[in-house]
């Protein structure tokens, strides 16, 4: 327990006692955006995914041949690196199994790329089993670009830094690789359970 | 792309309440001495955690106000509508109390004086906070590398730091200030007094050919018209560092 703040009565939700809010989180009902630089706006037929190795290309999508993928609803509490979480948020993606069904690789990590040059790393076994999507829509409606449209990552178990937003890829590597934020501090893996927002937590 | 300096866990240290300053009826800055603070770069924030005396914590991110060279450490927090912790922080801290922080956070959203092109600065009410950290760093460090703030309040009452950012302006080789105020305005006022929008940033920005540096802090809504309008403008994208924040932001 740390130092009492003198005066401090604070505001518990009751949806704390349910166990959904991670360790240092509050709740937020809106939908608050975190970026690094101006939004980029790409045309869906400008838009292509890809998955890559460290030399090639393996695998390319149009924006029309990704949304003729299986596509599933996803709802998930997503929490922020920022503090705050969001409960029961419903989006419709493809996931990344259905990406990656039948590629041939010994990669051990992903290192996500978006537009703006953003990028973010995971452990290949976080996005893989039903834990990870490439996200189109949110809400019922296509993803607005503040909010990471045409299309976003969706991995909600980890702090949502690493649900890249305008995702244009995946790039499967055989080491670990920090990413931008990764890059500034803040943690590798960023699973908020463990309360790892920071380097070293 | 830089790299942060590798370095080990941030821990929670305390600080001292050395002297709180009302800026604007809802606004304060909160002067900390913390004896084990590491030193920032201006731009950074800290995280502030609250602690009730059943264990009950509340953690949020300020921006830090206070320039690298400062000796004491500054945060200036806008009392927001049920903040949790806001409230707290604006309406029951006193001097003399303790604050547990942890940082400084944050590399990206950096200036060091010495870095190259012309500082511009583009402010949406709080947002000013990591930004007046770099005009007080720029002074510090005898920045000659020009200046430029553009600063959008509701009202001239709402303006944060109104009075050192005058002084600033008026000094050697100090930043201009150019204020907008979008609600209401102080007789005979001259300035803007609408929304930072295309053709304001226009008249506002420096030339892309000069090779800026901007920094845009303010609510969602606001940093995704003023980014996005430079963008308009030639600036490239990567020379336009962003900060959201507030109730609506992140």
């Amino acid at each position: 327990m740390g130092y009492i703040s003198r005066g401090f009565r604070g505001k518990r939700a009751s949806e704390r006692e349910d166990g959904r809010l991670p360790p240092g989180q509050y709740l937020e009902d809106r939908f608050p955006v975190l970026s690094a630089g101006p939004t980029p706006h790409t045309p869906p037929d400008e838009w292509s995914f890809a998955i890559e190795d460290e030399t090639t290309k393996l695998r390319t999508w149009s924006w029309e041949q990704f949304r003729a993928l299986p596509s599933e609803d996803i709802r998930a509490d997503i929490h922020c690196v920022t503090k705050w979480t969001k409960l029961d948020t419903s989006w419709e993606g493809v996931s990344i199994d259905t990406l990656l069904d039948g590629v041939e690789h010994n990669a051990t990590h992903v290192l996500a790329f978006s537009d703006g040059d953003y990028t973010t790393n995971l452990p290949l076994e976080d996005v893989l089993d039903g834990q990870a999507w490439v996200a189109f829509a949110y809400d019922g409606q296509p993803l607005e670009a503040e909010h990471g449209g045409p299309a976003r990552l969706l991995v909600p178990h980890l702090y949502f830094w690493k649900s890249a937003k305008w995702v244009r890829g995946l790039r499967l590597m055989d080491h670990d690789e920090p990413g931008f934020w990764e890059s500034y501090g803040y943690h590798i893996y960023g699973d908020p359970w463990r309360e790892q927002r920071y380097a070293g937590d | 792309m830089a790299r942060a300096a590798v370095r080990g866990r941030l821990n929670w240290t305390l600080g001292e309440v050395v002297e709180l300053t009302d800026e604007t009826p809802r606004v304060r800055t909160i002067f900390l001495e913390v004896p084990e603070w590491p030193g920032h770069r201006a731009g950074q924030h800290v995280d502030v955690r609250l602690t009730a005396e059943d264990g009950y914590q509340a953690q949020r991110s300020y921006s830090i106000a206070s320039a690298p060279e400062d000796g004491r450490l500054a945060i200036t927090v806008e009392r927001l509508p049920d903040g949790e912790v806001s409230e707290y922080l604006v309406g029951e801290l006193r001097r003399g109390d303790m604050l547990e922080l942890r940082g400084p956070i944050g590399g990206y959203f950096v200036w060091e004086a010495g870095s190259d092109g012309p500082l511009l600065l583009v402010a949406g009410g709080s947002g000013i906070v990591p930004l007046m950290s770099m005009l007080r760093h720029r002074r510090a460090s005898d920045g000659t590398v020009g200046a430029r703030l553009l600063y959008s309040s509701r009202s001239w009452d709402e303006v944060i730091y109104r009075d050192e950012l005058e002084r600033l302006a008026a000094g050697s080789n100090g930043p201009e200030v150019i204020h907008t105020l979008t609600r209401s305005q102080p007789p005979g006022w001259k300035g803007y007094a609408r929304r930072v929008d295309g053709a304001m940033l226009a008249e506002a920005a420096w030339a892309t050919a000069s090779m800026p540096m901007t920094f845009v802090c303010g609510p969602t809504s606001f940093v995704e018209s003023v980014a996005g309008g430079l963008v308009l403008l030639g600036y490239p994208s990567n020379t336009v560092k962003t900060e959201r924040f507030g109730p609506t932001g992140g």
